[in-house]
């Protein structure tokens, strides 16, 4: 690793589970909390995020070894409660950091973002940022994750054509043994779902074959990993990539990026417009983004995944106003329906 | 004498308003080119606006008496294509609220089939907002089904800018190109009176002939004033030159009859004192007679100058024939005239003003030289044209009065006793002058005079 480990001196993490509300917070549903560097420290960043606290802890270190007059305050919360918390003016953070595009589409929209330009801004790609109001700095790709050894002889299906094949092929093997994201509870699930459908018809086709064969839905990636891994699932369909290639456990699960096209994710940061210290949240936000797209960029997720062998499959979402069109509340009762009707047939 | 005085100038007061007017004219063009592209640049968003609110509106569908909006993804996403911009939507059912922004306003048209557009802001930034409408039937009957949709203005505002560089640059240019243009514009304008000025100023000293040269007709009035002008002049010049001539003439009779009595006196008279008054007599005569003569000489050099001959005269010929005229008079002082490099080269003129010009440097060659004195002449062709040089081995020009003596009735402190009237060198400069040519005086380095005249090419 190229940062060290922040020094426990420096570190006090609070892992507080389940529900904390803080004082100063209004109430929301917070996931985790931490803060790092010198408790004494002047000056203090607030950052709301939906990436778990390891995931996120090289980037403060980083940071930190940069700046040490700061303290960074970090809080996890899911992306709706994330999305609610940064609604409500009375809560004030720097910077706002969430794998749901859709909904940080949607506060920037709102003008719930303050614009940043700066050097590292201007050399973004085009796809990157938005309005100046959102960076994205992690590329992330939606997988097909099969556990190897129950799979036996059988192909690795390497596109969405090759699994509904494969699960129409030996629908008694897979019934009740392929899962996939519910999408009435999972912001990314439902990101992920609604842009496949963009990109392509074969998404109702897999999700009416899935449904047939009796698919178990999930809350989150990490627990259809879980499934796949203790058996009970044999196949899961749109699972973060990032999350099942930065596990210590990876070889015992295939990841496939479909070749027909594959749905990619972009976690971005932004800073809301009451952010109290603007300056410093800046200055993280550059740090970020030149971390992840400046010449000695670190790739966040495991460089397993190489996005660029995919080619013209790359089908990075892009950010923008279209995702707002999904958000409508008309069109999300109207796709829900429909999704129902084709995951639900037994 | 005083040079005349000068208040403005034609050519920059022309200048001056011709760029004025490309000012006026290029501030007038930036202005509507940016008016005209503030308009291209709303009506291209108002039609994307148009587009995108149709789209969502053609997506409605009346089932059952519910009304049901598919909003397509291209109708926000085609908003946002080509530069980064917030986009707000909203949906309404007669007063009801349907979906989008609850709190965006709609544009109200005259009509309410057509679209309507209005600008105003929305969530902290300016916003262009256009509404459709479309009537359709419910459970409650008719209804208008509006559908709003509206857009930031950063791209517009980036092809603003961008337009405007473009009609700056424009501006520049095409006010550039009116100056050159107004520079040889104010140019040509004054040419016909520099063309005047040249062909005046280019005439020789007496040449007061009309000036013939076709003139614009702004300037015809000047040109005819000049002329008549010139003509007045030229009338009372040549009345005094005649008067002069004719008294010159007038005069020389009587003073050779006089010369004759005076030196029939002298013969017969013993008395030494008479003798010397006698003599000094004569010697004032001759003076006279000789002023008179050289007045008509000039009077007959002006005259041919007005209408100068230009025939082809070859130098070393005409040069020869004048020292053989001279021999008489040289030959009395015993001064050797020798013609040394003779050039053949030819020059354009009067052959008879240009004898008589050396007839006179070469008579002031005999008179202001002692018995015995050697006189040289040189003719040479130069790359300029020709030369003549007359050299004797005198005394040279008095140092101090060489700028004086070639003026009228100027003689040098040398030339006391001698008889002469002081016009000699005068008519020399006038007629090399009027040849285009030029007559210097100088001394040469071993002593002696030295005149020189020059000739352009023929
Ligand atoms: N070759 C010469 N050597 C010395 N002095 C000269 C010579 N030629 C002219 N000069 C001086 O220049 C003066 C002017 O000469 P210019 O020929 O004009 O008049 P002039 O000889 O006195 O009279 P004119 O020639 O009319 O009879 C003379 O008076 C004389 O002083
Ligand atoms: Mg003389």
């Amino acid at each position: 690793m190229r940062h060290p480990a922040i020094s426990p001196v420096l570190t006090i993490a609070f892992a507080v589970c389940a529900t904390w509300i803080a004082g100063t917070l209004h109430a929301f549903e917070i996931e985790d909390h931490a803060r790092f560097g010198d408790p004494g420290a002047a000056r203090e960043i607030r950052i709301i995020s939906t990436a778990d606290i390891t995931f996120f802890e090289p980037m403060i270190a980083a940071f930190l070894s940069a700046n040490p007059e700061v303290t960074v305050d970090y809080t996890v919360a899911s992306s709706t409660e994330l999305s609610g918390a940064v609604t409500n003016a009375a809560n004030q953070f720097d910077v706002v950091i969430s794998s749901a595009m859709d909904l940080q589409t949607k506060l920037a929209n709102d003008g719930r973002a303050m614009r940043h330009q700066s050097d590292v801004t201007e050399m973004l790609p085009d796809w990157a940022v938005w309005n100046d109001m959102l960076f994205a700095f992690t590329q992330e790709p939606a997988t097909i994750i099969l556990s190897k050894t129950a799979l036996g002889a059988l192909p690795v299906p390497q596109s969405r054509h090759d699994l509904i094949n494969l699960l129409r092929q030996h629908p008694d093997r897979f019934r009740g043994k392929v899962g996939t994201y519910d999408i009435r509870q999972s912001g990314l699930g439902y990101l992920f779902a609604t842009q496949d459908t963009r990109a392509s018809e074969t998404y109702w086709r897999l999700t009416e074959v899935m449904g047939r064969l009796g698919a178990r839905l999930y809350c989150c990636s990490s627990e259809m990993i879980d499934a796949v891994k203790s058996g009970e699932l044999l196949i899961a369909y749109n699972v973060l990539g990032s999350y099942a290639a930065n596990r210590s456990d990876r070889d015992e699960f295939a990841i496939v990026l479909p070749t027909d096209f594959t749905t990619v994710m972009l976690r971005t940061a932004m800073i809301p417009e009451n952010a109290p210290a603007p300056d410093l949240a800046a200055a993280f936000v550059d740090h970020l983004l030149q971390m992840a797209h400046g010449p000695q960029a670190r790739p966040l997720t495991h460089t397993d995944i190489n996005l660029t062998q995919l080619g013209t499959a790359l089908n990075r979402i892009r950010i923008g106003p279209g995702l707002l069109v999904f958000l409508d509340q008309l069109k999300r009762r109207a796709f829900l329906a429909e999704w129902e009707n084709a995951i639900e047939q037994n | 004498m005083s040079g005349p005085f000068i208040k403005g100038s034609i050519r920059r007061r022309l200048l001056l308003s011709l760029l004025a007017g490309a000012a006026v004219l290029t501030v007038i063009v930036y202005l509507v080119m940016q008016s005209v592209a503030r308009q291209v640049a709303e009506e291209s968003q108002d039609n994307v606006l148009t587009a995108s609110a149709l789209s969502i509106l053609d997506s409605a569908r009346s089932a059952g008496g519910l009304v049901h909006v598919d909003l397509p993804y291209a109708a926000l996403s085609m908003l946002d294509s080509v530069t980064d911009e917030r986009v707000f939507y909203a949906i309404r059912l007669g007063e009801e609220f349907l979906s989008g922004y609850a709190d965006l306003p709609a544009a109200e048209g005259s009509r309410p089939t057509a679209p309507a557009f209005r600008s105003t802001t929305f969530l902290g930034e300016e916003v262009r907002i256009a509404t459709v409408r479309r009537s359709v039937s419910t459970d409650l009957g008719q209804k208008w089904l509006t559908v709003s949709v509206a857009q930031t203005l950063a791209g517009k505002k980036r092809t603003l800018a961008r337009f405007n560089r473009t009609s700056l640059g424009i501006g520049a240019g095409f006010f550039l190109v009116s100056v050159l243009l107004s520079a040889v514009i104010s140019r040509s304008a004054t040419q016909p009176l520099h063309r005047l000025t040249a062909s005046v100023s280019r005439r020789g000293p007496t040449d007061l002939r009309p000036v013939a040269a076709p003139v614009p007709s702004e300037m015809a009035p000047l040109v005819s004033s000049l002329n008549s002008l010139m003509a007045r002049l030229r009338t009372s010049l040549s009345r005094s030159e005649d008067f002069i001539a004719e008294a010159a003439h007038r005069v020389r009779t009587p003073l050779a009859i006089v010369r004759t009595k005076a030196e029939v006196a002298l013969r017969r008279s013993g008395d030494d004192a008479t003798r010397a008054a006698l003599r000094e007599m004569i010697h004032a005569i001759d003076d006279s007679s000789r002023t008179a003569g050289q007045l008509l000489d000039h009077a007959m050099v002006t005259f041919r100058l007005d209408t100068l001959l230009r025939e082809k005269i070859d130098l070393a010929q005409l040069t020869r024939d004048s020292i053989k005229r001279l021999h008489p008079l040289s030959d009395m002082k015993e001064i050797d005239i020798a013609a040394g490099r003779m050039d053949s080269v030819t020059v354009q003129g009067d052959a008879i003003l240009l004898q008589n010009a050396l007839q006179n440097v070469f008579d002031n060659a005999v008179k202001y030289t002692p018995n015995g004195a050697r006189v040289t002449v040189d003719v040479s062709a130069t790359a300029r044209g020709a030369r003549i040089d007359i050299r004797d081995t005198g005394p040279g020009f008095p140092a101090t009065e060489m700028a004086r003596i070639t003026e009228r009735f100027q003689r040098g402190e040398n030339a006391e006793g001698v008889v002469g009237s002081g016009l000699g060198l005068t008519i020399v400069r006038e007629v090399v002058e009027a040849h285009g040519g030029q007559m210097t005086l100088s001394n040469n380095p071993g002593g002696g005079a030295c005149v020189t005249l020059q000739f352009p090419q023929s």
